[in-house]
């Protein structure tokens, strides 16, 4: 039994899946009806929803992190400011320069889009060339966008949130007509797929473990390194991008200073949680996903409990106190050892 | 134990997964001695060092120090310090950000009587030391903005300033030139009349006759003798560190050089990497099998490392099969057909989490290029091939490489270039650190290719032996430059000779 | 012995730093001298304004020299201000009591994160991450509003908080009526000098100062020489949660409010004003007379966008972005270089 458990315990989605239903199972204990789902103005209400629903910025957040993670053993701490960049670049194109609330648009919605997308990457090629070429420690080549994203993006709206009241804005964020299922999910799963398909069809995952394993063997067997961690961060940005046109089409606006709040730490908390080593190399992408809705599920659970969201983060730090104390090579030494001792203490008695 | 006898290690033996590091090693240092430890790479000089110094714990075997009763366990190289026994390693083991002074005296500080550090009487107490030495210095500014030649000195004179009965000096000359090399030993011989033990390892040979007293040779990590410098001529010296006794891989008999074509496959003139090695020629026709020698530290992989472009070369041409070709990264080398079997297998040969069958297809998979990927049931097969072919020991094609042994690792490695099928593979010292029998396979499988496959070989090992039996002819290298080539009837001692260069 | 002494790339720093400060506050003159921009006032009240943040930065940058980082400076900040505001308004403690609580949670908070990296050596980011969430979260806990301190709650508080500190009268000026106008300072400002001075003795002239540089400068030499790298470690966030609750309190007595979202991103000032004060990230270079200035070249570019007044505000996080931006690759070019001359 013991034995079995140790053998599943070792499987890289444990940890996630683990956590995952931890969080599950206290919500069905405290709240039988937390499974349930309902339907109301034709589209689909309840617990479980809502995490998808609220998950999918997380997600994406955390498919790029990943691999930020993986190839560089830093983190990419702009992505919630970068989100905030690209809501904002998006709305202003989409208002025109110095409008604050609009229902026509100053050019096509697609365009304003991809122009937000745009923005994410071009914020993930700066972070990159840094980290990349300069040998910047990714941590403080990100700060230089952590700190400056939200302020540009105040800057591209004029100092004010830009709203737009056009219908097919809300789309992205809220509902299609006629669909019962938030639009996010989608583009959450789109986004997933993307980068699944990317991974699977051409050797870019096999690249960036080799670099993040050891980028001096890597360039000896025809790798180079510098491009690959490159690519790693524009992807990052590009998703940080998308989440940021998801976020910014829930609330049909550009509100630089709430959008993507603390969601890097989130985006990170959800690559640890995963099971991935955030010293780098092997990762593994399904448990970044499945760490992501397990914050969403552990900050909605909270939030059905009674704590609110600016009371959750203790929660959340005790969380990852307890992962990364767990996964220390250190406190498992320690542990190895008083095993051992108590182990011999038994032989001896 | 003898009044005279500082240190005495008997039987040591330690092992790291895959590898005997050390199989009954002795060694014994006398008081008022400068005594060196010599011998090839892998033989085990740093290991028994570092089991000295309580870097690693050893498996069997005792040490003794004068003044401990007993035998000794050092945990910790403190412990070591405690006890008398100082170590200036190769790489720096200072503080560059730190003044001169505080790396001299940082962890015993001068205190003013309100107990801050009294930084008067430091950098006056380091200038005497510096000045001891004679190296003109500032000790009040950083230890960066000083050559590594200058920081090696400091961690020097540090050690010698904290009154040790004993100092490990571990390869210390690599980074100093002629005139500083002269103050070492000016004060390597001062602590001998002292009564300080020296325990000195070196790769030069003409330190060691000018320097030291006594040799002890380790060849793969057993004891090989203890000689006194003057009755050890310089070519017996080579001699004993590079093993003469056969084993059974006297059957591995050369051919002769009838399989190779007149085809020049890779034409390197005036090459060169400033601060790793000087310009030198190099050329290589189609299935022939080349050695590069010299000892350890001499530029044999410096050289190699630059015609692959894992240091870009910065001066001269090198032509591949007649065109020229301009190696910007190692890539580029691929492309034209290269490959290299680094000889740090750790650092620059194994992706160590990655599986075996992803360590294989690594090198193809860069040459084909990121969107070509190799589908997965090729993948398996070309993995499957290899593991059968090279007879590698793992559990499937899916453990990562880190669980297997050293030769294991090795021959995945061989294999990740072998798929690639190259017209030139440079295999830098791929018999390292690995067991008698993979040795072998490698020398015949190196032969093999040659005379099978038409491929041009480049062979660096430090076992001259091994060499002989696959070369057809060498290029020599001495400190850092090629100094010569030998090629026709070669046998030991032509090698060592040419190797050993200079004296007698 | 003819020794030159070489100026240092990480001196050449400093140096730019406090020349780009004067530069820019000269010019600040020169533009801004009718919106009273030239005032000896208006230098103070950066002091003023920028106390809390002086004393956080000289925390961060002895940890920041040992090569971490402690992001939960901000969220601790507005945890203290919270607990003074509410200990004193709903509990009625008096004003001592509650600075010494503080003072003893700065050092708990410390302990327990220096633990964490030095014994446990998990990564400082990680570890301080949590750190925040936690403050950040202590302090809705506490009180989700926003809560104000008045002269009625403490008066002792409010005495602290409102006493002045004039300078001698001929520095003063006279205003349009005729009357001198003699500057001031307040309390909090003697504080975060008297902090900036003894972390500047610490680092220079204690062991321990010169522990942290040495596990920044290279951790195994360290080890190797017999320092206790990870005491040394615990001790620097010990130390960093200290001033940040001193930094804390400093701050309380500027806003004499508490609120959950008070001193957002006040980390990313901190590590900011460090590194454009020449303390490198990767630790083992640094000293609190860079950060100082780092600080007052934030503060400044903050005072200039604000006289400016047709600026928007969002522009002085884009210029210290910038400046981040620029001493980050002058740092690393610079690092380069000294990689390549030592080869």
């Amino acid at each position: 039994m013991m034995e079995n458990f140790k053998k599943l315990a070792k499987k890289p989605l444990f940890l996630p899946i683990f956590c995952m239903i931890l969080v599950l199972l206290i919500n069905v204990i405290k709240s039988p009806d937390f499974f349930a789902i309902k339907i109301n103005n034709g589209v689909l209400f309840g617990r479980i929803i809502d995490i998808l629903n609220r998950g999918s910025e997380i997600a994406i957040l955390a498919v790029g992190q990943t691999l930020v993670v993986a190839v560089s053993a830093g983190t990419d701490i702009s992505v919630g400011s970068v989100m905030s960049l690209s809501a904002c670049g998006c709305c202003m194109l989409l208002a025109g320069y110095g409008n604050n609330s609009v229902s026509t648009l100053a050019v096509p919605m697609v365009v304003g889009m991809l122009f937000g997308v745009f923005m994410g990457g071009l914020s993930g090629a700066m972070n990159g060339a840094l980290v990349a070429k300069l040998k910047i420690q990714p941590m403080v080549a990100t700060l230089i966008l952590f700190t400056a994203g939200r302020a540009i993006g105040l800057l591209l709206c004029n100092n004010q949130i830009t709203y737009i009241r056009y219908e097919p804005y809300k789309y992205l964020g809220n509902f299609l007509p006629g669909c019962p299922i938030p639009t996010p999910v989608f583009v959450a799963i789109i986004v997933i797929a993307v980068v699944s398909i990317l991974l699977k069809k051409t050797a870019l995952g096999l690249y960036i473990q080799s670099v993040g394993i050891n980028s001096r063997a890597a360039r000896i067997s025809g790798i180079n390194s510098e491009v690959i961690c490159f690519i790693c961060y524009v992807i990052c940005g590009i998703c940080a991008g998308i989440a940021g046109i998801v976020a910014s089409s829930r609330i049909y606006s550009a509100d630089s200073n709430n959008i993507g709040l603390t969601f890097e730490l989130d985006a990170i908390l959800a690559v640890a949680l995963g099971g991935n080593s955030l010293g780098g190399g092997k990762f593994n992408l399904a448990g970044s996903i499945i760490g992501a809705y397990t914050i969403q599920a552990i900050t909605t659970t909270l939030l059905a409990m009674g704590v609110s969201t600016d009371k959750a983060p203790v929660f959340k730090a005790i969380i990852v106190i307890i992962i990364v104390v767990v996964q220390a090579p250190a406190f498992k030494a320690y542990m190895a050892a008083r095993r051992a001792q108590k182990a011999s203490v038994k032989e001896a008695a | 134990m003898d009044e005279n006898i500082l240190i005495t290690m008997r039987d040591i033996s330690k092992s790291f997964p895959g590898v005997k590091a050390l199989d009954h090693a002795q060694f014994t240092l006398r008081k008022g001695e400068i005594h060196a430890l010599m011998g090839e790479n892998g033989a085990g000089k740093s290991t028994l060092i570092k089991v000295l110094t309580g870097v690693y714990s050893l498996d069997a075997g005792e040490i003794h120090v004068a003044g401990v009763d007993g035998p000794v366990i050092n945990h910790s190289t403190l412990e070591a310090q405690e006890k008398g026994i100082a170590t200036v390693y190769q790489e720096v083991n200072l503080c560059p950000n730190l003044t001169v002074a505080e790396n001299l005296f940082i962890g015993r500080e001068p205190k003013t009587p309100i107990g801050t550090i009294d930084w008067r009487t430091m950098n006056k107490k380091a200038k005497e030391i510096v000045d001891g030495l004679e190296l003109k210095i500032d000790v009040t500014i950083a230890l960066e903005n000083y050559s590594l030649a200058i920081q090696q000195m400091i961690a020097i004179a540090r050690a010698v300033d904290m009154d040790c009965k004993v100092l490990i000096l571990d390869e210390p000359t690599s980074s100093l030139d002629d005139n500083e090399v002269e103050k070492l030993f000016k004060v390597m011989r001062d602590l001998k009349a002292k009564g300080v033990g020296i325990i000195f390892v070196t790769h030069f040979l003409e330190q060691v006759y000018e320097v030291c007293d006594t040799i002890t040779v380790l060849r793969n990590g057993e004891f090989a003798g203890e000689y006194s410098v003057e009755e050890m001529p310089r070519v017996k010296l080579v001699a004993a560190m590079l093993g003469k006794d056969f084993d059974d891989l006297a059957s591995i008999k050369k051919e002769g050089a009838s399989h190779v074509s007149d085809d020049v496959v890779v034409d390197a003139t005036n090459l060169s990497h400033k601060g790793t090695i000087k310009p030198f020629d190099f050329q290589i026709k189609k299935g022939e099998v080349v050695g590069v020698t010299g000892l350890l530290g001499s530029g044999r992989s410096e050289m190699v490392r630059c015609i692959y472009g894992a240091d870009k070369a910065q001066t001269g041409e090198l032509k591949v099969n007649g065109k020229k070709l301009n190696i910007k990264e190692p890539l580029d080398a691929i492309k034209a057909g290269m490959g290299y079997l680094p000889d740090d297998r750790k650092a620059d040969g194994c992706i160590g989490d990655l599986s075996v069958r992803e360590n294989i297809i690594l090198a193809l998979q860069a040459k084909n290029g990121m969107f070509k990927k190799i589908p997965a049931s090729k993948q398996n097969e070309i993995a499957d091939k290899f593991i059968d072919m090279l007879q590698i020991k793992t559990a499937s094609r899916e453990t990562p490489i880190n669980q297997l042994s050293g030769g294991n690792q090795q021959k995945v490695i061989l294999a990740r270039w072998l798929c690639t099928h190259p017209d030139f593979l440079i295999l830098d010292e791929p018999t390292r650190g690995i067991d008698i029998g993979t040795k072998t396979e490698f020398q015949k499988l190196a032969l093999k290719f040659a005379e099978e496959d038409g491929m041009s070989i480049v062979f660096i090992s430090s076992e001259i032996e091994e060499m002989l039996r696959t070369c057809t002819r060498m290029y020599v290298m001495r400190d850092g430059a090629q100094v010569g080539e030998i090629s026709g009837e070669m046998t030991q001692e032509s090698v060592m000779a040419a190797i050993a260069g200079g004296g007698e | 012995m003819k020794t030159k002494r070489k100026l240092d790339s990480n001196t050449v720093l400093v140096f730019i730093t406090i020349a780009l400060f004067v530069v820019m506050y000269a010019i600040g003159c020169g533009i801004y001298q009718d919106k009273g921009f030239g005032n000896l006032q208006t230098f103070l009240n950066i002091l003023i304004n920028n106390a809390g943040l002086i004393c956080v930065t000289c925390g961060m940058t002895c940890v920041m020299l040992t090569g971490g980082i402690d992001i939960s400076v901000g969220s601790v900040i507005a945890m203290d201000c919270m607990l003074l505001v509410y200990g004193m308004t709903e509990w009625k403690m008096g004003a001592v009591q509650m600075v010494i609580l503080i003072l003893v949670i700065g050092l708990i908070f410390g302990a327990v994160q220096g633990f964490l990296v030095g014994y446990l050596e998990i990564q400082p980011f990680i570890v301080t991450m949590a750190g925040m969430f936690f403050a950040r979260g202590m302090t809705a806990v506490i009180c989700s509003g926003q809560i104000s301190i008045t002269e009625a709650d403490n008066p002792t508080f409010y005495a602290w908080a409102n006493s002045k500190i004039n300078l001698p009268e001929f520095l003063g000026k006279a205003n349009r009526h005729g009357k001198i106008v003699v500057p001031y300072i307040r309390p909090t400002v003697i504080i975060a000098f008297l902090v900036l001075i003894l972390i500047f003795l610490m680092l220079k002239y204690t062991k321990f100062g010169r522990n942290l540089y040495a596990v920044g400068g290279n951790q195994m030499s360290a080890t190797m020489m017999g320092l206790n790298v990870k005491k040394t470690k615990m001790l620097s966030h010990v130390l960093s949660s200290l001033l940040c609750s001193i930094g804390g309190i400093l701050y309380c007595l500027n806003t004499m409010s508490g609120s959950v979202n008070q001193a957002t991103g006040l980390e990313m000032d901190a590590i900011a004003s460090a590194v454009i004060g020449g303390t490198l990230l990767t630790g083992g270079v640094g000293n609190v007379i860079g950060s100082f200035f780092g600080v007052m070249i934030t503060g400044t570019i903050t005072v200039l966008v604000n006289t400016n007044g047709k600026l928007l505000s969002s522009w002085a996080n884009i210029a210290t972005a910038a400046l981040l931006c620029i001493f980050i690759i002058l740092q690393s070019v610079f690092a380069l270089v000294k990689a390549r001359r030592n080869k």
